[in-house]
């Protein structure tokens, strides 16, 4: 196989900063996406709102706490691996995987870098400009109700620091088994259309798990999903406090391993693969 | 009364400017400065029908501009063009209709259509009369030796291939002028001559109007009888090629072949261009030596197997008219 | 040829293309429905948990899902060449050779690709309308399904007229083109709730800025022949759909002055 080479951070950090650069550029993408995304959270909100007003006492979390889900949602919005990274749909379509094998880099390792210099760039810049927005501006027009809250405590807050880290690295890791599978069966949208439902039901993107009816909570709960949304936002407003906090965090970093060590064997097997056939 | 007329045509683009690395990347985002680019700074000229021009300058001197304004796609920013009595820009469906337009490395035959296909879809856009159509189809499949093709996907299709269906595609509707932007670019050797031969045989026996801006010199010495050269957005020259190349170099070329390796040549008025194994490549004013001189002088001292006697290669003259008139890439 | 048979041909090109892989168009068919489909999930959810909002029980509810999802499926299946004009066609600088043809860009692009996947929304919108039907029930005779018909063909011209709106945005910046999301998915997203559960100042919004409302709601009242509860007169529910169009057609001008500054600027 490869010649064992001292570990350089250099290339992964420069594939980082590339795709980072790159997307920075897309200036009015990015306050578009905002604005988008402003709206998306709006709706559902709305719709919030009428059901809570109707039998709010049905609700297994306040409508404050349904809000800033939403807003933690649309800001955080980037991080979700609800398609497969679109670079490797390209290299696939244009036949530069193989390339990958050509550097002398661990290529599990650059491509999660990648992905996650993509996914980070989209993410910031409008995570930043929603936090503006729905928590800086609402509450100073009077619309504190509808604002993005900070984290409930100090507890919730410190919990919230590992809660984001994991639940970028899982996305990461889910986002990488999809897009091996994608330059495995050159099949981006085949791949896409299954991930999205999936993805966005069960991280608890489209709606807070708990919403759901009550008999499936306990599953819903331990997938590897709920790490990606409900977990870690459930953390920042203290609905998942204490043993229960640790609990979620420990799920985070659990199917984390499980699916980086799942995407590290599946990327090596297809790289031997493509060295067979030549590529 | 010319078929096209071009007077005074100028275009100004606005383009915004970008400061590269990661600062400049933030800063972009948050103010944005422009410039002006004079693509075209007055460009007049006419062509009758039948004739075929070609347009050739350094990148960026305003050939696909003109090209693009010609057929329709662009407006000026002042200027007046006329093309069979209409005016490209406001009449926009007529005038296309009686066009035929070919982007070289570029089809407009659907990717994944197989080329006979396409061309009957063109045709039906274009509202070919049927029996026409058919006839010219198959006029054209002939000439251009698409037959093998026709059946096949445009995206299986070498560039040559699909640069042959192309200009098939664009000839369906029997335009009566015929645009040419860099045809004959990324061709093969076979292909290029053969795409040369078609458009000679298409202006000089259909009477088809051509215009044609190209980089390849070859295509200009197989084709052209006038040539207009463009430089920064001007008009440099507009004359037969001959007054171009009589216009920057009095010289000629001496090829000459020797039995060993070629010796020091020293003599007045005579410049070595280039120097073989064998061989020597000669620059002199036959005003100033008369050829026969030359070769009789130089055999008299050397061992001397061939000669050859040619103008300029054609890239050198238009590179030193380039430079003559400071033209060189925008 | 003339328009209509032109455009003909171009559905059937683009057909015949896809049904060249005919596993591959099934799959992202399906994978569509899906992905439309957990929308109604949500709602099912949220009605399940919280009872009936806005005075309108699941199935009813489920009749304004189902018919906004039809419009906007058949106004998807319509649209592909608007939809990625900027990426596809002004980017590319292939929106030259459209312009370059004897035809009406608007012909051309409408006929660009008719996607089959995209019936993935309109079959779970049909799923539903037959949930809706049932749950209810809704009697559908000649009048109902006449108003049913009218607001689906107002709403496919209001959705179009959207995505004219997104595409000839592309003409001044290939990159903000995401913002029309808003309107198109978010307009679906607001408006698979009957509308009046929302605030004063959104549905009006809907009504006279984006006319959903004219599309999605009122036509749906008059279906469910229950009196609006925002207090419109009966008589003009059937009237609204109107709106669809004269969207559609200040959408179409708007394309117009696109195209005038394409021409100045160029590729």
């Amino acid at each position: 196989m490869q010649a064992a080479r001292p570990f350089s951070p250099r290339p992964y950090l420069a594939a980082f900063r590339a795709r980072f650069q790159l997307m920075l550029q897309y200036r009015t993408a990015a306050l578009m996406g905002f604005a988008t995304q402003c709206w998306w959270g709006a709706i559902r909100i709305m719709v919030f709102a009428a059901f809570y007003g109707v039998n709010a006492a049905a609700a297994p979390i306040s409508l404050a706490d349904a809000v800033t889900y939403v807003w933690l949602g649309q800001a955080l919005l980037a991080l979700l691996p609800w398609i497969a990274d679109p670079e490797i749909g390209q290299a696939v379509r244009t036949g530069g995987v193989g390339y990958d094998r050509l550097r002398p880099l661990d290529a599990y390792g650059y491509w999660y870098a990648r992905t996650l210099g993509w996914m980070l760039a989209r993410a910031v810049p409008r995570a930043a400009l929603m936090l503006l927005a729905a928590g800086i501006v609402l509450p100073l027009l009077g619309l504190g109700d509808w604002a993005w809250r900070p984290p409930s405590g100090l507890e919730a807050a410190l919990l919230f620091v590992p809660a984001f880290v994991l639940m970028t690295a899982l996305g990461v890791a889910v986002m990488m088994l999809a897009n091996i599978v994608v330059a495995a069966s050159l099949n981006e949208r085949g791949v896409n259309a299954v991930l999205t439902p999936l993805v966005v039901v069960f991280s608890g993107s489209l709606l807070p798990l708990d919403f759901y009816p009550d008999a499936l909570r306990p599953y819903l709960h331990l997938q590897p999903f709920a790490g990606l949304v409900d977990i870690p936002f459930r953390i920042y407003f203290a609905d998942l406090k204490g043993a229960a906090a640790l609990q979620g965090l420990a799920l985070q970093a659990g199917w984390t391993l499980v699916l980086v060590a799942l995407g590290r064997l599946a990327m090596e097997r297809m790289m031997r693969r493509l060295e067979m056939q030549g590529g | 009364m010319p078929q096209i007329i071009v007077e005074a045509l100028a275009k100004t683009y606005r383009v915004a400017e970008r400061a590269p690395g990661l600062a400049g990347a933030l800063r972009g985002l948050v103010r944005r400065r422009w410039r002006e680019v004079h693509a075209l700074a007055g460009v007049s000229f006419s062509l009758e029908a039948g004739e075929l021009l070609a347009f050739i300058g350094p990148n960026g001197a305003g050939k696909s501009t003109t090209v693009k304004i010609l057929s329709g796609i662009l407006r000026p920013t002042s200027g007046r063009v006329e093309v069979d009595g209409l005016v490209p820009w406001e009449d926009r469906v007529r005038h296309v209709a009686r066009i035929g337009v070919v982007f070289g490395q570029r089809s407009q035959l659907w990717w994944d259509l197989p080329v006979i296909d396409g061309f009957d879809l063109l045709a039906d856009i274009y509202r070919v009369e049927p029996a026409h159509y058919r006839r010219r189809r198959d006029e054209l499949v002939a000439m251009l030796r698409l037959e093998p093709l026709l059946d096949q996907p445009v995206r299986q299709l070498s560039l040559g291939q699909r640069m042959r269906a192309e200009f098939a595609a664009a000839l369906l509707h029997d335009p009566s002028i015929l645009f040419l932007d860099e045809p004959t670019i990324g061709l093969d050797a076979p292909s290029k001559l053969a795409v040369r031969e078609f458009v000679r045989r298409l202006n000089r026996e259909q009477g088809v109007t051509v215009l044609l801006t190209t980089h390849d010199m070859h295509d200009v010495e197989a084709l052209a009888e006038r040539v207009i050269v463009i430089g920064h957005g001007r008009v440099l020259t507009d004359a037969p090629f001959e007054v171009l190349r009589a216009g920057v170099f009095t010289e000629r070329r001496l090829y000459v072949d020797f039995a060993g390796p070629p010796p020091d040549l020293e003599m007045e008025g005579v410049a070595v261009r280039a120097r073989g194994e064998r061989s020597l490549e000669l620059a002199f004013d036959p005003a100033k030596i008369p050829t026969p001189k030359l070769i009789a002088a130089i055999a008299a001292k050397h061992a001397v197997e061939d000669v050859h006697v040619d103008e300029p290669p054609i890239e050198e003259v238009i590179a030193r008219f380039y430079e003559l008139h400071d033209a060189r890439e925008a | 040829m003339n328009a209509l048979a032109l455009y003909g041909r171009y559905v059937a090109t683009s057909l015949r293309a896809q049904a060249q892989y005919p596993a591959a168009t099934l799959m992202l068919t399906a994978g569509h429905f899906a992905a439309t489909a957990i929308e109604f999930l949500g709602v099912f959810a949220l009605f399940n948990r919280f009872g009936a909002v806005g005075g309108w029980s699941l199935g009813e509810a489920a009749l304004f899902y189902a018919l906004v999802n039809i419009m906007f499926a058949i106004a998807d299946l319509l649209t592909r060449g608007f939809d990625v004009f900027g990426t596809d066609f002004v980017r590319t600088g292939a929106f030259d050779r459209i312009l370059l043809r004897p035809r009406s860009t608007v012909l051309q692009l409408i006929g660009h690709e008719v996607r089959l996947s995209r019936l993935g929304r309109l079959l779970q919108a049909f799923a539903v309308l037959v949930l809706a039907t049932s749950l209810v029930p809704i009697a559908w005779d000649a009048a109902t399904v006449a108003i049913a018909v009218w607001a689906v063909a107002g709403g496919v011209a209001l959705f179009a007229g959207l995505l004219v709106l997104q595409a000839t945005l592309a003409f001044w910046t290939v990159e903000s083109l995401e913002i029309m999301n808003v309107l198109t998915y978010g307009g679906v997203q607001a408006a698979q709730y009957p509308l009046n559960i929302y605030a004063a100042w959104f549905r009006k919004v809907l009504t006279f800025g984006v006319p959903l409302a004219c599309v999605a709601y009122y036509p749906v009242v008059a279906i469910l022949k229950r009196p609006d509860p925002l207090g419109a007169p009966d008589w003009l529910l059937p009237l609204t759909p109107l709106a669809g169009f004269a969207f559609l057609a200040l959408a179409l001008l708007a394309w117009r002055a696109g195209m005038a500054r394409y021409s100045s600027t160029g590729s």
